[in-house]
């Protein structure tokens, strides 16, 4: 993995990000219409001491996750749960400071990349898993267990352009499940799958993170975040605005206790 | 459990000798590791590089034979035509101009896909962890299949006009092998510089033409040589290093002697760009991701 030493070693998976930074230049932005620094509702900050804009994404980083850890990641649109989730999977590497993540690491982010349209469900299982670091043996050996948990049956010998969202978001939560990451990061869109599944992929994710690993989930479902997470990390501006039980994140970020609601429901 | 610290509360002890244990994203190590770690996915990129060519004949009948099929077309049609055009012998000129096509084609592929190669995966680069060379490899890999296939329209030639071939056509194995070295340097180079500028890829793409016809292809250098009204300028062509690697490959393809030469200023070409993209991928790797 090009991560940020996401060597495949011995030992307990971590992240520890210590105050990174991820700053996106903008090359096709007219630095004139961006001359003020904007401090809108949505997105990071944009700076322009420099001649090309340069969009502060995050900010001051500093977290650290352990094994067992299920954390929920919320904020406005922008705010920078993706761009932190790339952080973590060592996509971006940071601008400032550092960031050391150590395990084997399996994200989620957009369903559509790193799939072919044109080859069938069985051969984007294969990609998929070769992408995230298995042999081409190890995934042979988990396609009927793949096959089974996301109930795809013969459709998986059909080209993925005739898959629905629905059935796409299972084959990759299916890829994800069935490697033993340690390292599980999920952006929002998994939501376009039926209640049904949901709850078997829950138990499937639940399995995993306490065998093995870290769940960092980003979602604006408070739902699901419930289900899954036992801390949060509110985003907002690019910077980590609280990180604590989910409870009391959620609550402080909604401004209502989201979780009794659910109880009393 | 999770202890987080914000930015301005004190940095938690674990931090400090994490923050230097880590190599960082400019370092040697870091560019190497790249190059390792991309090398250690060999089933993902061989796989991905036949995909990618099986994806462009998919559902036609013939496949991938369409290669080759087209490839014997083009040849055949420049060799008569430049044959008539320079008063050449079709025999010797026919599998002279194909061969030069076949060898200028990975050349070409290798520059123009390179120049585009991380733009082209940038969905893949932006949302699944994989070392940037992979795409390099990957790229490189297809061009040698393309060449490959290609190659059949050389077997066919040699068939047909019998050339000396002997032991010195084992040459083109290590001259095919400093081909794909080479492959792989401009890649990355070009690759890493035209993700920043996206101006380059058009620059690259005209020159890249532009150079196929200063190049001994459809043309013979050793004709235009030994013309003294030419001669003069047509020594300049020396100055192309494209000459010199089509020529270390398609001397021993057509069984003519090796020149050594042009191996002298391959060899040079091959470290210099070596060393520039190894220092570019070293100090603009981490920088892809935000660039593409």
């Amino acid at each position: 993995m090009r991560g940020v030493s996401t060597e495949n070693g011995n030992g307990a998976p971590r992240i520890d990000i210590v105050d990174a930074g991820v700053d996106f230049p903008i090359f096709d932005a007219k630095s004139r219409s961006l001359k003020k620094a904007v401090l809108g509702k949505a997105g990071g900050r944009i700076g322009t001491e420099s001649k090309v804009p340069i969009i502060e994404a995050l900010r001051s980083i500093n977290v650290s996750l352990r094994k067992g850890d299920r954390v929920a990641l919320v904020g406005h649109n922008g705010a920078g749960k993706s761009t932190l989730l790339r952080l973590m999977s060592g996509i971006y590497e940071p601008t400032r400071g550092r960031s050391f993540v150590h395990g084997k690491v399996a994200p989620v982010f957009d369903l559509a990349v790193g799939m072919d349209p044109e080859i069938s469900g069985l051969d984007n299982i294969l990609i998929r898993g070769l992408f995230l670091g298995m042999t081409k043996k190890q995934m042979e050996a988990r396609i009927d267990d793949i096959a089974e948990f996301t109930e795809l049956g013969d459709y998986l010998s059909m080209p993925l352009r005739t898959y629905s969202t629905g059935m796409r978001v299972r084959l990759a939560l299916g890829v994800v499940t069935s490697i033993d990451p340690e390292i599980l990061l999920l952006d929002e869109g998994i939501g376009a799958v039926d209640a049904e599944f949901l709850a078997k992929a829950r138990d499937r994710l639940f399995e995993l993170v306490e065998r093995s690993g870290i769940l960092v989930f980003a979602s604006h479902s408070d739902e699901f975040l419930a289900d899954l997470c036992e801390t949060a990390i509110w985003m907002d501006h690019g910077t980590i605005r609280e990180h604590g039980p989910l409870r009391e994140v959620l609550h402080h970020y909604k401004g209502h206790d989201v979780l009794a609601e659910f109880e009393s429901r | 459990m999770a202890v987080t610290v914000t930015a301005d509360d004190e940095r938690a002890e674990g931090a400090r000798p994490l923050a230097d244990d880590v190599p960082g994203p400019r370092s040697w190590q870091r560019a190497f590791g790249d190059l390792r770690q991309g090398w250690r996915q060999r089933p993902l990129w061989g796989y991905l590089g036949w995909q990618d060519i099986k994806q462009r004949y998919r559902r036609s009948v013939l496949g991938p034979l369409w290669i080759s099929i087209s490839m014997a077309v083009i040849a055949t049609a420049m060799g008569i035509l430049y044959g008539a055009l320079f008063q050449e012998q079709i025999e010797t000129f026919l599998p002279y101009v194909a061969v030069g096509l076949l060898i200028w084609n990975f050349i070409s592929g290798c520059i123009l896909e390179g120049s585009e190669v991380f733009i082209a995966n940038e969905g893949l680069i932006r949302f699944l962890p994989a070392p940037l060379s992979l795409h390099v490899y990957r790229l490189v890999w297809r061009q040698t299949l393309f060449f490959l296939h290609n190659l059949v329209v050389w077997v066919i030639l040699m068939i047909i006009f019998p050339h000396p071939l002997g032991w010195t056509t084992l040459v083109a194995l290590p001259a095919f092998a400093v081909l794909v070295a080479n492959g792989g340097w401009i890649a990355i180079l070009t690759g890493i510089i035209a993700t920043r500028f996206r101006d380059i890829p058009p620059i690259i793409a005209s020159v890249t033409q532009l150079v196929f016809f200063m190049t001994p292809i459809v043309w013979s250098y050793e004709r235009l040589v030994s013309n003294p009204a030419v001669a003069e300028r047509a020594r300049l062509a020396e100055l192309n290093p494209a000459l010199h690697f089509v020529e270390i490959m398609r001397q021993p393809m057509l069984g003519d002697p090796i020149v050594l030469r042009h191996w002298y200023v391959v060899g040079v070409i091959t470290i210099v760009g070596w060393a520039a993209a190894l220092v570019c991928l070293r100090n603009y790797r981490a920088r892809v991701a935000y660039w593409v």
